[in-house]
């Protein structure tokens, strides 16, 4: 059994990712077509991809300019190669200053298994966003890019956070969110370094952008002495015009908001005259296959601000949830990214490309025909040898009609042990309309 | 000529409908014939990723249709292969010009119906209510929402399912790579014909009719899933 089917059977055991990843899905979908309500929203996603393919044609040219920025105003610029570079740097920096961080959510952080790296040398990592810190706790990686939590019932939640508290919470959700805040809140005040992720990165003026519903990015870059972000290096747009189209495309995409509840712009580390802030600021500029992507047929997918949208609407990922495509982005982004960044080719394949994604991305990334260059791709040198032969005898066969005659009749009347026709008869029927 | 072209599951499992769409294009005064030596689009090995093995499927069949005037489709999926994906498999190949030329006078059943001839069926004496469940590519590649609806409504009385856009789970080749999750995908199908109190369901995709009608009789859901054809014929 492959790896998607395999991850994809546990998640469908799974009832209680069965009863919720579908429900808020679906919440998460008809929010963002509220959202977009009153709005002429195809030409804004024509704008938002514009403004996309814009930053990712010039990514050297403004990666340059936003670290020149960066840098005059007093942050600490590393350009990261590798995921490993990455986290180690980060590592060097936190344990600088102590043992403990607080983070508030990043899929680039996720992506190369920072928690790991810093847990491995000692240091105490606090998630910080009401999500993705119930996963946290749960030991398990985020099961959706903007609600990391999508799968868990308030139940599962007071079973993990009661014995944090060390005393009963009770099922209702505003109380398990004021244990949540009190919890945090001493952990904020404690802890010398806050990570944090970037949404988008302003070439023209070195800004960092956090789209927040908590107000956590703003206290993990703001209270402790230091802050690291971390970015994907495609995360970069050309100007604050480019970041007024995309900011209310990315907020009304992910959750059907004209704006989040907090939208932090960073310009630097707290300047003399600043009664608040960081005293040291660090921003980690991730490749890791990035840059190899952008030399291929697949550089739109680097388009991607990360809002959700293309899982909400997609009815594998309602099945089965974003773990199940085995890295730390699911849905159809994933099911493109993974085989991209982190080598699963097979994952091309775990679409039934019904072109629902392609109607919601906010930028316009054709993920369907991505999704069949994949399939291409693998056909090419990652398919077996037994897919191989039955495609080639299937195009010898219906090449010629008679053979085709003979086979559709055959297939109309097959039955018992035929391995494919099994995978379909376990839990269909085969009915034929003669 | 008008080519009616059954597809590759309307010969293997729907002939049916293949026959039912042949009886709706007399009706509406169009003479139809079978192409011979027509098999599939390709669609199986083009969404597979194997590019050769679709085209030379493919290219079997367009030279089959080569001399049509036009090619009628009763399968919105293999219609959009044809229609949108024929021209990338030929391009730079031979044939290019002809799966161009065929590309733009085929078109899927209801849309030449609707569109091209402008008929609707008679009103009948006796209307049953009826479902319709999009198909994925009919919808969101050749954006046929009406069309379908137009002849439905004309027999019936078309009661919208909760999410019709959302796919069944079929998929091709995805059906037996992921049986379990496509499985699941008509299990969520079934649960909106159900909420919608459908008592026969209809789509223009014999790939379609097959997830969903397949699922329904083996878990005893009580809908009837049929294709649009089908029930328009019925009607007339």
């Amino acid at each position: 059994m492959s790896g998607f089917e395999a991850r994809s059977r546990a998640a469908l055991a799974d009832p209680h990712k069965r009863a919720n990843v579908p429900r808020f899905a679906e919440k998460a979908a008809d929010n963002r077509v509220r959202g977009f309500e009153g709005i002429d929203v195809d030409a804004l996603r024509t704008a938002g991809e514009a403004a996309r393919s814009r930053a990712i044609a010039d990514l050297p040219a403004l990666l340059d300019s936003l670290q020149a920025k960066l840098e005059a105003a007093g942050v600490v610029v590393h350009r990261a190669p590798t995921g490993a570079d990455a986290a180690r740097y980060v590592t060097e920096v936190v344990l600088r200053h102590g043992r403990m961080v607080v983070k508030s959510k990043s899929m680039a952080s996720e992506e190369i298994g920072l928690n790991e790296r810093l847990e491995a040398a000692g240091v105490e990592v606090v998630e910080t966003d009401l999500g993705e810190f119930i996963v946290q706790t749960a030991g398990e990686p985020p099961e959706h890019i903007i609600i990391p939590a999508i799968h868990k019932t308030t139940d599962q939640v007071r079973e993990l956070f009661e014995p944090l508290a060390g005393r009963p919470i009770g099922d209702d959700p505003a109380d398990l969110t004021a244990f949540a805040r009190a919890h945090l809140r001493e952990r904020f005040l404690e802890a010398p370094v806050g990570i944090t992720g970037v949404n988008f990165a302003v070439a023209e003026t070195g800004t960092i952008v956090l789209v927040t519903n908590e107000g956590n990015g703003r206290m993990c870059s703001s209270l402790p002495r230091v802050h690291i972000a971390v970015m994907g290096m495609e995360r970069v747009v050309a100007d604050l015009a480019d970041l007024a189209v995309l900011l209310p495309l990315l907020t009304r995409s992910g959750t059907g908001q004209k704006i989040t509840s907090y939208v932090t712009m960073l310009n630097g580390p707290r300047r003399r005259e600043e009664g608040d802030g960081p005293e040291e600021m660090h921003v980690v500029i991730l490749d890791n296959g990035r840059s190899r992507v952008r030399e291929t047929p697949y550089r739109s997918v680097l388009n991607c601000i990360r809002c959700g949208a293309c899982q909400n609407v997609c009815p594998v990922y309602r099945q089965v949830g974003g773990t199940a495509y085995g890295w730390v982005y699911g849905g159809p982004i994933g099911a493109v990214l993974t085989p991209l960044l982190h080598g699963d080719q097979e994952l091309g394949h775990a679409s039934s490309l019904c072109a629902a994604c392609d109607d919601v991305c906010p930028v316009r990334i054709p993920l369907h025909e991505l999704l069949l260059g994949l399939r291409r791709d693998r056909a090419a040198d990652a398919a077996g040898p037994m897919e191989r032969l039955a495609f080639r005898l299937w195009s010898f066969a219906w090449s010629r009609p008679w053979l085709f005659r003979l086979s559709v009749r055959l297939a109309g009347r097959a039955r018992g042990p035929v391995p494919l026709l099994r995978r379909w008869t376990r839990t269909r029927d085969l009915e034929v309309h003669r | 000529m008008v080519a009616l072209f059954p597809t590759c599951l309307g010969e293997a499992l729907n002939r049916a409908a293949v026959r039912d769409s042949a009886r709706l294009l007399t009706a509406a005064g169009v003479a139809s014939e079978r192409p011979a030596g027509a098999t599939c689009c390709g669609q199986p090995a083009w969404n597979s990723g194997f590019v050769r093995d679709a085209r030379r499927v493919a290219r079997r069949t367009l030279r089959a249709l080569a001399e049509a005037e036009a090619v009628i489709v009763p399968a919105g999926s293999c219609a959009a292969m044809m229609r949108l994906h024929w021209p990338h498999l030929f391009h730079g190949e031979r044939d290019q010009a002809l799966a161009e030329r065929v590309a733009a006078r085929t078109f899927e059943l209801s849309q030449y119906l609707v569109d091209e001839l402008g008929w609707r069926p008679p009103a009948p004496a006796n209307r049953a209510e009826v479902s319709y469940h999009d198909s994925c590519h009919m919808l969101r590649e050749l954006r046929l929402h009406d069309q379908p609806r137009a002849l439905l409504a004309a027999v019936a009385d078309l009661r919208e399912l909760p999410r019709a856009d959302r796919c069944c789970g079929f998929g091709g080749t995805f059906s037996v790579r992921y049986p379990d999750v496509s499985t699941a995908m008509a299990d969520d199908k079934l649960a909106s014909a159900a909420t919608a109190g459908a008592v026969t369901l209809a789509s223009a995709d014999p790939g379609c009719v097959m997830q969903i009608e397949g699922r329904a009789a083996r878990t005893g859901a009580g809908v009837r899933v049929v294709h649009l054809a089908t029930v328009v014929a019925e009607a007339l």
